[in-house]
């Protein structure tokens, strides 16, 4: 009984969004428009949700002196510090709150990830094993890619940029679109199951 | 000899660490330099799509990434910014990711000071959007009611550039910078498929692949896939020594001393099962 | 204050705490992962605040002129249900929230999944397996096995055997080859960030030492 009114809700947007694909008029229109505005709201509220549980989880972290809890406080005053920043001078260019996106922020986002440069050639080196001709084909189209995407691999051969284009264009596009229409056919049926109620488990419950 | 491979296969992990670091910081300290061949690629598709465009033309302008995706996707920002531009083609900026919308202004703000393009007259930037493909939708029927403001808060009736623009139809070309989701794929199917704008795109090297797809449909004009797209597109426009073109040296030098890492532990991999171990 | 060289060293303190992870775990990388996780939450927080919140809702119930437009209460109410998530006693109003977006995207997705990921890739590989050239031809019958042995391989209602699974052996094959070419570019793109940090550490970073030490540049 407790879902109803939450599955009521999901049926009716639903419809609206789905009817006014086919029905570019009015009434529905009028809430389908409405619907997406009130969405960017509503949306925004999870972006706040996910900032005062990470709030919630680091104060804890302190309070119960958990494992790590001594570097909780520079991720409290790391979000105070863009808060407050931001609300007294705005996200303007050249204010404090945008020096520190681009002096700090951008600069940790940027290597936090170029880690993972490492780590996929470690990877690379310990787990890719032409152990079968099927894997022995992925490692052939990798390399060509490899080879391809950079000027080396022109100097090589010239024929790799070449051999790589049809590679993408040709294979690589077939294996993609399986993939691509596969994916599409589940989402067309899970968005169906959501919007009659059929599933249902992001509201956390069956009954 | 099997042993050697045996020995190389047990490597420290921070050996490769260090090598790898060595691909890439020796090519940029001797100022390594290839040059970069521009293909039949989606890159010179993209290139010649906007390249056709007369001047005046409106050109939506979507930074659909963050600092984590920065090494790809800004290169290709400023190299796309600066041939809109060359092109007196006014450039609407936005972005579906929230840090999109600071990394584009400092792209676009830094090419019109070079250029002497105007705030406003010749650019702007809306800034950042919740919702996704639910909030391009709302595109395609009013801009203003999307954006009552741009980025720093100064109301739509009083950006002159935007006196023109209603609605996505206003704009001749959706371009994406997208590293993820939402990005490309939001884009194609909301002001592509059912508002019939052209939609092209920058995307990260990791989801180049899947949007082959969109280009062998026309779904997408064109497309820059990761640093050797915006080092074509670099090329293509004429930038000297960009960011994207002088990367490509390293990027060769560490293809090769990754693909070297796969086939020595492929060589160990073969030589331990031919003595009957694992495999 | 030369804030442009202050803002370079910031940048690369911070890269190389970051890097230190390469060797081990320490505490300059915890401290620089949970400056960036406050940090970056804090910036969207801001964002969404002056990008979404104050043009999109709170003008749009107070407009400028004076007044109130009640119907942007609804949304609000919504947003601060999604929010009762946090209190145990009322977490289940949030559901009201979760229920609006979910119906609106799903609505939203299942007509342009259909029409962008399914029937226009569809119509996309209805091609001439006579015209053009040679080659042309040849690319046209790959591209067209490939996609529905592919799919037959996706197809799990039926068992592989038979001709079934041979397409399906053919389907495997053609996705192999994808995934090494995207494998191929995920090379690139891990190289591509690493190659962003090195020209920031030696071409930007590097140079403002001898700067700061007076020794020209």
């Amino acid at each position: 009984m407790r879902l109803v009114i939450p599955l009521a809700i999901t049926f009716v947007t639903g419809m609206i969004m789905v009817l006014h694909f086919f029905v570019p008029h009015q009434p529905i229109k009028f809430l389908g428009d409405n619907l997406q505005e009130w969405y960017m709201i509503v949306a925004s509220a999870a972006i706040f949700l996910g900032a005062l549980n990470l709030m919630h989880v680091h104060l804890r972290k302190i309070k119960l002196k958990l494992k790590n809890w001594k570097y909780s406080p520079i991720t409290i005053i790391g979000f105070l510090l863009m808060l407050v920043t931001g609300l007294i001078y705005g996200v303007t260019e050249g204010k404090p709150f945008d020096f520190m996106f681009m002096n700090l922020v951008a600069p940790m986002g940027a290597t936090m990830f170029s880690l993972l440069a490492f780590f996929v050639a470690s990877a690379a080196f310990r787990a890719f094993r032409a152990s079968n001709w099927r894997a022995t084909l992925l490692l052939t189209a990798a390399f060509i890619v490899m080879l391809g995407q950079v000027p080396i691999g022109a100097m090589i051969w010239d024929k790799i940029p070449l051999a790589k284009v049809w590679l993408m264009s040709i294979p690589n596009t077939a294996g993609q679109r399986a993939v691509m229409i596969g994916a599409a056919m589940g989402v067309v049926s899970t968005s169906l199951r959501m919007i009659f109620g059929i599933e249902r488990s992001y509201l956390g419950g069956t009954d | 000899m099997a042993s050697i491979f045996e020995k190389l296969g047990n490597t420290d992990r921070r050996i490769i660490f260090i090598l790898i670091a060595l691909a890439v910081i020796i090519p940029i300290i001797t100022h390594l330099t290839f040059p970069n061949p521009v293909g039949a690629e989606p890159s010179r598709d993209m290139y010649e799509y906007v390249d056709a465009m007369p001047s005046g033309c409106n050109v939506l302008l979507s930074f659909d990434y963050d600092p984590s995706t920065m090494p790809e996707l800004q290169p290709m920002a400023v190299a796309i910014v600066t041939h809109l531009m060359n092109k007196d083609i006014n450039i609407v900026g936005m972005a579906l990711w929230p840090q999109g919308a600071s990394l584009g202004q400092e792209v676009m703000s830094s090419v019109a000071d070079s250029l002497g393009k105007v705030q406003y007259e010749d650019w702007c930037n809306l800034g950042y959007k919740t919702g996704g493909g639910i909030m391009i939708v709302r595109l395609g029927s009013s801009m203003s009611a999307v954006f009552p403001t741009d980025r720093d808060n100064l109301p739509w009736e009083e950006i002159p550039m935007l006196e023109y623009i209603s609605d996505l139809s206003s704009f001749d070309l959706v371009i994406s910078l997208s590293a993820g989701d939402p990005g490309i794929p939001a884009w194609v199917m909301m002001a592509g498929d059912r508002f019939g704008v052209p939609v092209g795109g920058g995307c990260t090297a990791v989801s180049a692949p899947q949007f082959y797809t969109y280009l062998q449909t026309g779904q997408m004009v064109g497309m820059l896939g990761g640093l050797k797209g915006a080092a074509d597109y670099e090329t293509l426009v004429g930038i000297e020594g960009g960011p994207a073109v002088r990367g490509m040296a390293p990027q060769s030098v560490a293809h090769l001393v990754i693909m070297l890492f796969i086939v020595i532990g492929n060589v160990a991999y073969l030589s331990e099962k031919k003595k009957g171990g694992r495999g | 204050m030369n804030w442009e060289i202050l803002g370079i060293w910031l940048g690369a303190l911070v890269t190389l705490c970051l890097y230190s992870f390469l060797y081990r775990d320490n505490p300059f990388y915890k401290f620089a992962e949970h400056l960036f996780v406050g940090m970056s939450a804090g910036y969207w927080v801001i964002y969404t605040i002056e990008n979404v919140l104050k043009p999109n809702w709170w003008q749009q119930m107070f407009p400028e002129g004076g007044g109130f437009n009640w119907v942007w209460v609804i949304p609000g109410i919504f947003a601060l249900f999604m929010l009762a998530r946090i209190i145990p006693k009322i977490a289940g109003l949030s559901r009201m929230a979760l229920g609006m977006i979910i119906g609106a995207g799903a609505g939203l997705n299942m007509v342009a999944f259909f029409q962008t990921n399914a029937m226009a890739q569809v119509k996309g590989t209805i091609l001439s397996l006579s015209s053009g050239g040679v080659w042309d031809i040849f690319s046209n019958i790959v591209l067209v096995v490939g996609v529905v042995s592919g799919l037959v391989y996706f197809f799990f209602s039926k068992a592989h055997t038979g001709i079934f699974g041979k397409a399906a052996n053919v389907g495997i094959t053609i996705l192999m080859i994808a995934f090494g070419a995207s494998f191929g570019y995920t090379i690139m793109a891990r190289i591509s960030l690493l190659i962003g940090r090195c020209q920031f550490l030696l071409e930007d970073w590097l140079p403002t030492i001898p700067r700061l030490l007076g020794l020209g540049g």
